[in-house]
Parts: C-alpha cells; structure tokens; sequence
C-alpha cells in the first residue's frame, strides 16, 4: 500500500501497541497524531502544547504502557523541558519522542536541526528514510526504549512524512500483556538533586550500552558497490545519493545517535574516498571527524535548505565527483510572477487586518502618497498561523513572527520600553491557548499597556483544521469540555475585553480604535468561523462596473477572488464566499458591490 | 516514468497525483510522490512529483527528467519548465488564474505566447487543453482535475480499467460517476488534439 511517512509511523506505532499518543499540531508532523487517531484501542489528544503532550506520555509510560508524542522540530523547543526529564527519569513502557524536522523551512519559522537534540538527551535516534522504514523503525523504537529504559526519539523530515511510498506491512496489532500499573521508585521517578545525579551516570552508561549496540543494530547497512567512493548517509538524503551516485558504496545509517564507531572505521578503512551526504547541519560529519576519520561533505553540500538530487549532483561536480552535465538552455526575457499562499476569500482574519491595516496607515491605495511601514503610528506583533500571511501585500500588517505566543510578549516588551507608538499584538485562538495564556498572565500582571487581538476562527486551520481546548472536540472526534475564551481572559484578570463579528468592518474598527485609546490592557476577541469549515456557500457577489470607478480599495483586501483583467473589477464567482463575508461590500467607497443577481449583468464583471 | 503535476492550489492536484499513484502501485510497479504544497490551505502553486518504476530512490524528480508534465493552469506550467526535456510530453490546462501579485498591477502575467514559447524550448510535445471549459460543459468546474488525468492517461501506461477502479475508490459516491465520465472525455479529448498536434 501507498503511504505517507507520517501515515507508517503512526501504523508502524499501532502495530507496535502503543496506547497513548499526543501531539500538538504543526507541520509537517501533524498527519502522524490524525492516523492514529482514527484507531478506536488508541487514546490519542491533541495536547495544547507539546509540553505538555510530552508530559501527557510521560506519565502514561510510567505505567508500563507503550506511548508516543509527535511534533514538528520547533514543537520539540516547547517539548524541551520534560524531554530532558524523560531522558533523565527514563521509562517502564516504551516512550518514543516523533520530531520531524523542516529543511527548507517550507511551513516553520526556521530550519534547526533535531538531531543535536538527540545528542543534548543522550538517547538513541533513529532516521527511517522511506515509509517502509518509518513504517518498521517504529517497532524498533519502542524494543530499544524498553530494553535501555531510555526514551527513543525518530526523526523524520518533510521529504520524508509527506512523500508517499509503497509499504508492505508486515506485523499485526501486538498488546503487551500487563495492566498498567505505577512502580513506586522515588530515585527514579523524583528528581531530587539527589537523585538526578544518580540517574545522570545511568544515563551515561547507559550511553555506552546504546553505542555497543549500533555496531550490530540492524537498521544500519552497509552496501557495498565501487571502492572509490563510500558514502555516509541517512533518511532521505541517503535516497538522493543513491540516485546521483549510483556506483558508490554505502553506510546507511538508520540509527544516527549513538553512532556504531566500529562500523564506520571499518567501512572507512575500505574506501579510497569518504564522504557525508546529510541536510542541514554536519551532525554526521562532525561525529566522524571527531572519531579522526577523514571525511569531507558540508565543503560541497549545502548546510542552508532542503537538499535534492539536483543539489547534490551539482555538489559532487564542485566536489570533482561527477561530470558536468549538458543540458538544453531555455531562453526567456520573461520574470515569471510568483503565486504565495494567501489567506482564502472568507477568511475571517481579512477584516481585522485590513482595518488593522489601514488604522496603521500601511496598505495604501496605487494612487496614495508615498509613505513607508517606518512612518505606522501602530506596531503590529504577530504569532504563528495562517494569520502570519497578513504580512503579505497589499495587508502588511505584520511586523513581528518569532514562535509560538510570542507576540503578546513582544508587545509588552516594546511598550515597557516605551516606545512612542500604540502596540497591538495579533494571535490565533489554537495559538493562545497554546502559549499564548501565560504571556497573558504576565501582561496582566505587570501592566502592559498593549491591546491583545485573538482571531478566534474556531480552529488551527493551518496545519489542516484541528481540534483544540476551544473547540471542545477530541482529536478522535468525541465531545469533551470546551474551554471558553471570553471569560478565561476575564478571570486571568483583563478588565476590557470584547467580542467582535469577524465580518463587521466597522464594529471591528470602533474596536480596535477604542481599545487603542485605553491606557491599560485590552482584549479583542474576534469571532469567525474558518472559511474552509464554512459548509455552505452563499450567492457569490459582484462588482457593478457602472458605479466602480476603479478606486482599487477592495483590492487593498488581499482577497484572491477580487481580480484584475485589463481596466475592469471583478470577483470570480467560483472563489467567493458570498454572505458570509462580504467584508469587500463594506469597505467599497462607492457603494458598487452585493450579491450576484441584484447586479445588473454587463460583459464579465 | 516521472510524471509532474502543478498548478495552484485547490484545484485537486494532491487528489490527482493520489490516484496516479494506487493506479501504478495496482499496476506492479514501485511508487513514490512527493507533493510541495507550501505554509497554507489554498491559492499558493502546488507541484506533486510522481517517479514510477521498478525501483524508485529519491522521491524527487531532478530538472530535465520529466517524462510528462500535467499543468492545471498554464503559468504553473511554465514555471516548471526547466523539468522537461526534447522528449518530454507537456499537456497544460489552458487556463490563467492569475496571482494576486498580478491583480495588484506589481506583477505582469505572462502573454499565451510568451508561455507557449517557454515550454516549447523545453519539451518539442505541448499541448494546450481547455480544460477548464470541458470541466464546465460537464457540469462541475471541480472535475477538472480528473478531466486532465484522463488526458494524460493516454500518455501512461495503464489499463482504462485499473484507471477506473482507482479513481472510484477514492471518490465520494456523490461525484464518482461524473469523475468517470469526466475521465473518459478527458481521454478523448486528447485524441482529438492529438490530430491536430499543437
């Protein structure tokens, strides 16, 4: 069957018996927790934060069951703290940590790499680098974590989890036999100083013991083929150095931490040229040359971005590997416009920025006198989710994005630093409630003098419409308790706080202004459904182009369904939303749009 | 063989290269996509690289080592011309939905010559399908992913029949027969073309 990584590893988890698995959602590890969640003998969540979805199956392996959480590589930064512990503590029932990195930072706020993070931990990662991989590794995982009492952590990447290859599954559904139960132990499960000085010489002998096995783990291969040149590789890279070279022997590591120090030197020994090929950081590369084996890679491969074949082949050309390659040129003038992702037609987010938008002075009309983003009587700081593409043109309502909650602190640490301008920041409701409460707290508590925007748009729609605390759904679809936003903003202690209509421009406005004017924190709560979740479209809205004078305000929205051909307006009927929205009729200064069948039909517009 | 498929999001790219693939996997061969659908939901360009054979390595596809490019919207076409090669097989939606960057007046679309002139250094076979107006005369504008698939079909070497059981698996009972039908006249349609020889 066909699947995607992040699809193996949660069946590879299943058939491993896992019982507990948590997540947060987050690009491009989301699909593991939503394949999980579809199995009825899984107690999956989404967790609000991957602190405390790491916490959640901690405690679960405490009891001797077999657990696993899944997060994006940043996710892992907010992991952190109980995933040290875990390592510290180590398990009863297999514990596997699921990070999948970003190279190329397609959907992150930056490209780290993981793997450090294995060596930070001291515990045993593994790489799978196809779904047949993702989907056998996961086994694995779960034998070493309860063999060497030690988290395990799997590492995937984009290329990896979103790549659909062919599985053979081999294995059924296996449950240990043990009802859970919680082994009283406190030098093991109290960290006391006391103790954690005790657990850290475990975990270094534990080190040793994990090292002594990758000699012979099986999930290392070696593939021999010409002796010219050997090569180190794992995960996807190792699929794109056999293409581009395909006479070279191979060192395919599956276990990438510890390193089996006798296998490589023997695989070393027996080749005339030794190279790494890995994405991002010289994690491998670096463990050899500190073995003292000579070793060249990140000297022709690029450490910035994700890795191809195409990049790579040209790496083993500077490199003197490979030959140059002829190819026919195509010759053309033209600059091809770019297609970003933007936020869709109904978005409830389009509203608050556009107003956001123009009480900071920021989009301006074709026509408009020049001015720039320096000269905004209003800072602007932004958080992580769909809205972060309102710092797109013609919006540009965004100046700060820097990681989960954070705007809300940022905005608050500008204020104190008293700047001369008004601060707002603007954050997401799966986002607030991620990591956006305690900075809340804080702003409460210290007086910030900002205004709190939270889009609440009933979803994290980014990463593909997931449940959360707000929803009051479970990931596996069942009605829990809803936490409600309104009045858990008022009993942290915020005296202003209101609740707008996403889609009224103008209560948005009067808003947004008079919680500008208050000097002391304000809350605006602003509610609208997803555009993607709304199930019914209304009739869509034109533009009459006998009233349209061309003004452009309406396309000062950013809403891809407004469009341009030639001198004429017009809204594509199949992209808008109609009703629902109609944000574009509100703001339009000549009164020249509403629904469909009221517009007199001339031509296209 | 590697097939890429683009065009901008929401137009069914993923569901289209999903089907290609169980298609070849139905027909024995190793299978590997990869799909580029970048941060959000809708309206960013989408590619979907397929590679099919009887052992696949790197899910991607290197520049110049396409063997058949579907486009659902022409400037997704070009812009992935550098993918083709003499022999390649180019079948594009001629169809423009143009980037918000172009509505604003801060970028230009690209004129249906300047378009066709890209692909034809890349690929000597191009041809340009209305397959937006066939998707519309079915009577779903939504079919059009499958009406191209069908197109392209012809350029693949499947059987009609392991065609039809992959697209009915994966579709809804409420548009699985217009899907089929949509299909079939994709399939057609390319024979029609094909005479004419774009």
């Amino acid at each position: 069957m066909l699947l995607s990584g992040n699809e193996a590893l949660a069946l590879g988890a299943y058939h491993a018996g896992v019982r507990v698995a948590t997540a947060y959602p987050g690009t491009p590890s989301t699909e593991i927790l939503e394949a999980i969640a579809r199995f009825d003998d899984v107690y999956a969540e989404w967790s609000t934060n991957e602190k405390v979805a790491m916490e959640v199956v901690l405690g679960a392996s405490y009891t001797g069951v077999r657990a696993m959480a899944s997060m994006k590589q940043v996710g892992l930064n907010v992991a952190s703290d109980p995933f040290m512990a875990a390592s510290t503590t180590g398990v009863d029932g297999g514990l596997v940590v699921i990070c999948a990195d970003d190279p190329g930072a397609h959907s992150s706020q930056g490209e780290q790499d993981n793997r450090h993070y294995a060596r930070l931990a001291k515990i045993p990662m593994l790489e799978p680098g196809d779904s047949q991989e993702a989907y056998d590794f996961m086994a694995h995982a779960f034998d070493l974590s309860e063999r060497f009492d030690t988290p395990v952590m799997v590492r995937t990447t984009t290329r990896i989890s979103h790549s659909k290859t062919v599985v053979d599954v081999k294995r059924e559904r296996a449950l240990p036999d043990r009802k859970p139960q919680f082994k009283y132990n406190a030098a093991k499960y109290v960290m006391l100083p006391a103790h954690a000085r005790l657990r850290h010489s475990l975990m270094e002998e534990r080190l040793v013991k994990l090292a002594g096995y990758a000699e012979t783990c099986p999930l290392n291969q070696v593939i021999w083929n010409g002796r010219d040149l050997g090569i180190v590789t794992s995960g996807v890279a190792y699929q794109y150095a056999r293409e581009v070279f395909p006479d070279a022997s191979f060192l395919k590591l599956g276990m990438t931490y510890p390193l089996p120090r006798n296998l490589l030197r023997e695989f070393a020994s027996k080749i005339k040229r030794l190279i790494v090929v890995e994405e991002l950081d010289p994690f491998l590369q670096e463990n050899l040359q500190a073995m003292g084996i000579e070793v060249t890679g990140k000297e022709f491969i690029p450490r910035v971005g994700e890795l191809n074949p195409d990049i790579l082949y040209e790496a083993g050309r500077k490199a003197g590997l490979l030959p140059e390659l002829s190819r026919r040129k195509i010759e053309s003038g033209v600059e091809l416009p770019r297609r970003p992702p933007l936020l869709c037609p109904g978005c409830p987010h389009t509203g608050i920025f556009f107003v956001l938008s123009s009480l900071g002075q920021r989009s301006k009309l074709a026509k408009a006198r020049d001015r720039t983003l320096a000269d905004s009587p209003l800072i602007i700081t932004g958080d992580i989710g769909c809205y972060t593409l309102g710092t797109y043109p013609p919006l540009l309502a965004m100046d700060t994005c820097a990681c989960m909650g954070a705007s809300i602190g940022e905005a608050m640490g500008m204020a104190k630093a008293n700047i001369d301008k008004k601060v707002i920041a603007v954050i997401g409701d799966s986002t607030f409630l991620h990591s956006g409460i305690t900075g809340l707290v804080n702003g409460v508590y210290n007086k910030a003098p900002v205004t709190l925007v939270i889009l609440d748009n009933g979803t994290t729609a980014m990463t593909g419409h997931q449940e959360h605390p707000g929803t009051g759904i479970s990931a596996q679809g069942k009605e829990m308790q809803k936490v409600e936003l309104e009045p858990l903003v008022r009993g942290i202690g915020v005296r202003n706080v209101s609740v707008v209509d996403a889609f009224n421009v103008k209560e948005l406005r009067s808003s947004v202004r008079s919680a500008l004017e208050k000097p002391e924190l304000s809350v605006i709560i602003v509610r609208g459904a997803c555009a993607v979740r709304v199930p019914k479209r209304g009739e869509p809205w034109a533009i009459d182009m006998d009233i349209c004078n061309l003004c452009g305000a309406c396309l000062l929205l950013g809403c891809s369904a407004i469009q341009r051909a030639d001198e004429r307006l017009h809204i594509e009927p199949s992209l808008c939303v109609g009703d629902s929205c109609a944000v574009c009729q509100q703001i339009c200064p000549k009164k020249a749009i509403g629904p469909q069948s009221k517009i007199p039909v001339k031509g296209t517009g | 063989m590697n097939l890429l498929i683009t065009g901008a999001g929401g137009q069914g790219i993923i569901l289209a290269s999903d089907i290609v693939g169980e298609t070849a996997i139905a027909a024995g061969y190793d299978v590997k996509k990869t799909d580029t659908i970048g941060m959000a939901q809708r309206g960013g360009s989408v590619v979907s690289h397929m590679r099919i054979a009887a052992q696949v390595w790197s899910p991607i596809i290197r520049q110049g080592q396409v063997d058949l490019l579907l486009a659902l919207e022409k400037l997704e076409a070009a812009r992935w011309a550098s993918y083709l090669k003499p022999e390649s097989i180019a079948i594009v939606n001629n169809h423009a939905l143009p980037p918000l960057s172009v509505s604003l007046g801060n970028a230009r679309y690209p004129t249906d010559d300047e378009i066709k002139d890209i692909l034809k250094q890349a690929a000597d076979r191009v041809y340009f399908i209305n397959g937006t107006d066939r998707a519309r005369e079915l009577g779903n504008i939504r079919t059009l992913n499958i009406f191209m698939l069908g197109c392209a079909s012809r350029f693949m070497p499947f059987k009609v029949s392991v065609w039809h059981e992959s697209i009915a698996n994966r579709l809804p009972e409420k548009v699985r027969q217009i899907n089929l039908t949509a299909f079939d006249r994709g399939r057609k349609e390319v024979q029609i073309v094909g005479i004419r020889k774009s």
